[in-house]
């Protein structure tokens, strides 16, 4: 009886602690996610294009941030993009690269 | 397995706090992380409901709006040209809560008390909150100009997308070929810098096309054209040679209502249709909640958290804020206050640090003709040291040249920022 209280308890416990762990994980690359949001007023919420721009969501994250160099380096053709690209530091295309890339396509 | 009497009280006490930590921890997913209010429900309040949705779903949100439908401003000097029609401006709030669990509520807030964090609305009922967000845009101001009437059917600013839109472009309809329509702007800052500019662009390109004898008058208080001046001078001199005559250092003086005259300094100029943006300031309600702080005119804000500078929990986004220099009160600069208030208020309500190194970009385009456009776009960074938002150097810019290219983008534009506000 005494030992089925506290095992209850103890479950608790542990049910409690598992319950922390999702937030901690869903912290990860917050940064990107933020800054990528600085994208999405034009390339859709998360990247999902609503048509005319680009989808950014799901693409590589290898294709994104050579795509951001070309644009920086002025080597890819562009009306605004060579404009916006330079605003960003390498680590802050590298952060939100990481973010469109983990979008799901289907 | 057996326990002392002693050591049962010990574990059970022990798990009585254990319990208790438990508790708080699901509590993230069966109650509510916090409440949050906002007031507005345009490019700045919609955007902000949303993601602070998306991102933390365990927060309770509830946007007060007083319109059922939004109606965009960006694209609607389109509608004086006659080229697009206000229904294709115009979205619904349902996905806001069908999709992500807002509490969209029609209705007119009357007062905040900020000491007991509650929002009184004109229904009668009241809203606590944890975080208030204020997003009431820029108010007009037309009792600042003498003789101006206010609600005049007549003399229209057409600087809210609606019907006053659909009214000037019946003016313009019905004005006979070789009329004057005269258009003044305010001292800035105001409300969408390139906007007037384009709209003269749009009538001119009305009348070119239909009453080319016609004149377009920009009355400017400014010194110079505020925003894209190389772009439009060149449309106005290369597309509307002849219709397009701009005045800058020309503030509105005093208007005579009855022959339709903007008084001047130093003369008076008679117009078949008066287009009168008047002097702006922030929404009423941040007047009345004491979020003014700036000039008399616009809310103080930290950068970080568009939390107020004057009053504690309350943030405020879009139009209504004091902008860092070169920060423009356009739409798509409301959006990008919205995602950076919203990271921090999910941030805040968890007990979380706040990013230290917002980003805000920003892209305004602008008609000249039916279907060729130009831009202008940059990145802002904050500055630690000096507590603002900079424009990142070498970033920016505007169009080599006007575009038919661009004009699919700015219409594409519309589509995604309509979407990432409201869908």
């Amino acid at each position: 009886m005494r030992v089925r209280v506290i095992s209850g308890v103890l479950a608790g416990l542990f049910a409690g602690l598992a319950g922390v762990t999702p937030a901690a994980e869903k912290a990860e690359n917050v940064n990107g996610r933020n800054w990528a949001a600085t994208c999405t007023g034009c390339h859709g919420t998360n990247g999902y294009s609503e048509g005319g721009m680009p989808n950014l969501a799901g693409l590589q994250k290898a294709y994104i941030v050579t795509a951001m160099r070309e644009f920086k380096a002025g080597t890819r053709q562009a009306t605004v993009m060579h404009q916006h690209a330079k605003g960003y530091s390498d680590e802050q295309i590298e952060r939100i690269a990481e973010f469109f890339a983990a979008q799901k396509l289907d | 397995m057996t326990f002392s009497r002693r050591e049962f009280i010990k574990l059970l006490s022990a798990s009585a706090v254990m319990a208790g930590n438990a508790g708080c921890a699901t509590a993230t997913t069966s109650k509510a992380a916090g409440r949050v209010v906002v007031i507005g429900a345009g490019f700045a309040g919609a955007t902000a409901a949303k993601y602070i949705r998306m991102w933390s779903p365990d927060i309770q949100v509830t946007l007060v709006e007083r319109d059922t439908e939004f109606i965009s401003c960006p694209l609607s000097n389109r509608v004086l040209a006659g080229t697009m029609q206000l229904k294709e401006l115009t979205r619904d709030y349902g996905k806001l809560q069908a999709k992500h669990g807002v509490k969209v509520v029609h209705d007119e807030v009357v007062a905040i008390d900020t000491e007991r964090r509650a929002v009184k609305l004109a229904s009668g009922s009241t809203l606590e909150y944890d975080r208030l967000i204020v997003a009431p845009g820029a108010d007009l101001l037309p009792g600042e100009v003498p003789g101006l009437p206010t609600g005049s059917d007549r003399i229209l600013h057409a600087w809210k997308a609606g019907p006053q839109t659909v009214a000037l472009r019946k003016q313009l309809e019905a004005m006979p070929d070789g009329g004057v329509y005269a258009l003044t702007i305010p001292k800035a800052p105001y409300r969408c810098p390139p906007g007037p500019y384009e709209r003269a662009c749009q009538v001119a390109w009305y009348f070119k096309n239909h009453k080319p004898r016609s004149k377009v008058l920009i009355l400017d208080a400014n010194e110079d054209v505020v925003s894209k001046k190389g772009l439009f001078t060149k449309a106005w001199v290369e597309r509307y040679a002849g219709i397009v005559e701009y005045r800058p250092n020309s503030e509105l003086v005093e208007v005579d209502a009855g022959s339709l005259t903007a008084k001047l300094a130093f003369e008076d100029v008679k117009a078949d249709v008066l287009n009168v943006v008047p002097p702006q300031r922030a929404g009423k309600i941040a007047l009345d909640a004491g979020l003014i702080n700036a000039n008399n005119r616009w809310c103080g804000v930290d950068f970080l958290t568009y939390e107020s500078t004057a009053v504690k929990n309350v943030h405020v986004l879009g139009d209504s804020i004091m902008a860092a220099p070169q920060m423009p009160k356009s739409g798509h600069m409301a959006n990008q206050h919205a995602k950076v208030c919203a990271a921090a208020i999910v941030a805040l309500l968890h007990g979380e640090a706040v990013n230290t190194q917002p980003l805000l970009t920003n892209t305004c385009y602008s008609f000249v003709s039916d279907k060729d456009v130009i831009h202008v776009a940059s990145v802002h960074a904050y500055n630690a040291e000096k507590k603002t938002m900079e424009i990142v150097q070498g970033s920016g810019g505007v169009s080599a040249a006007a575009s038919e290219l661009e004009g699919q983008y700015a219409e594409a534009w519309g589509r995604n920022i309509w979407a990432d506000m409201l869908a």
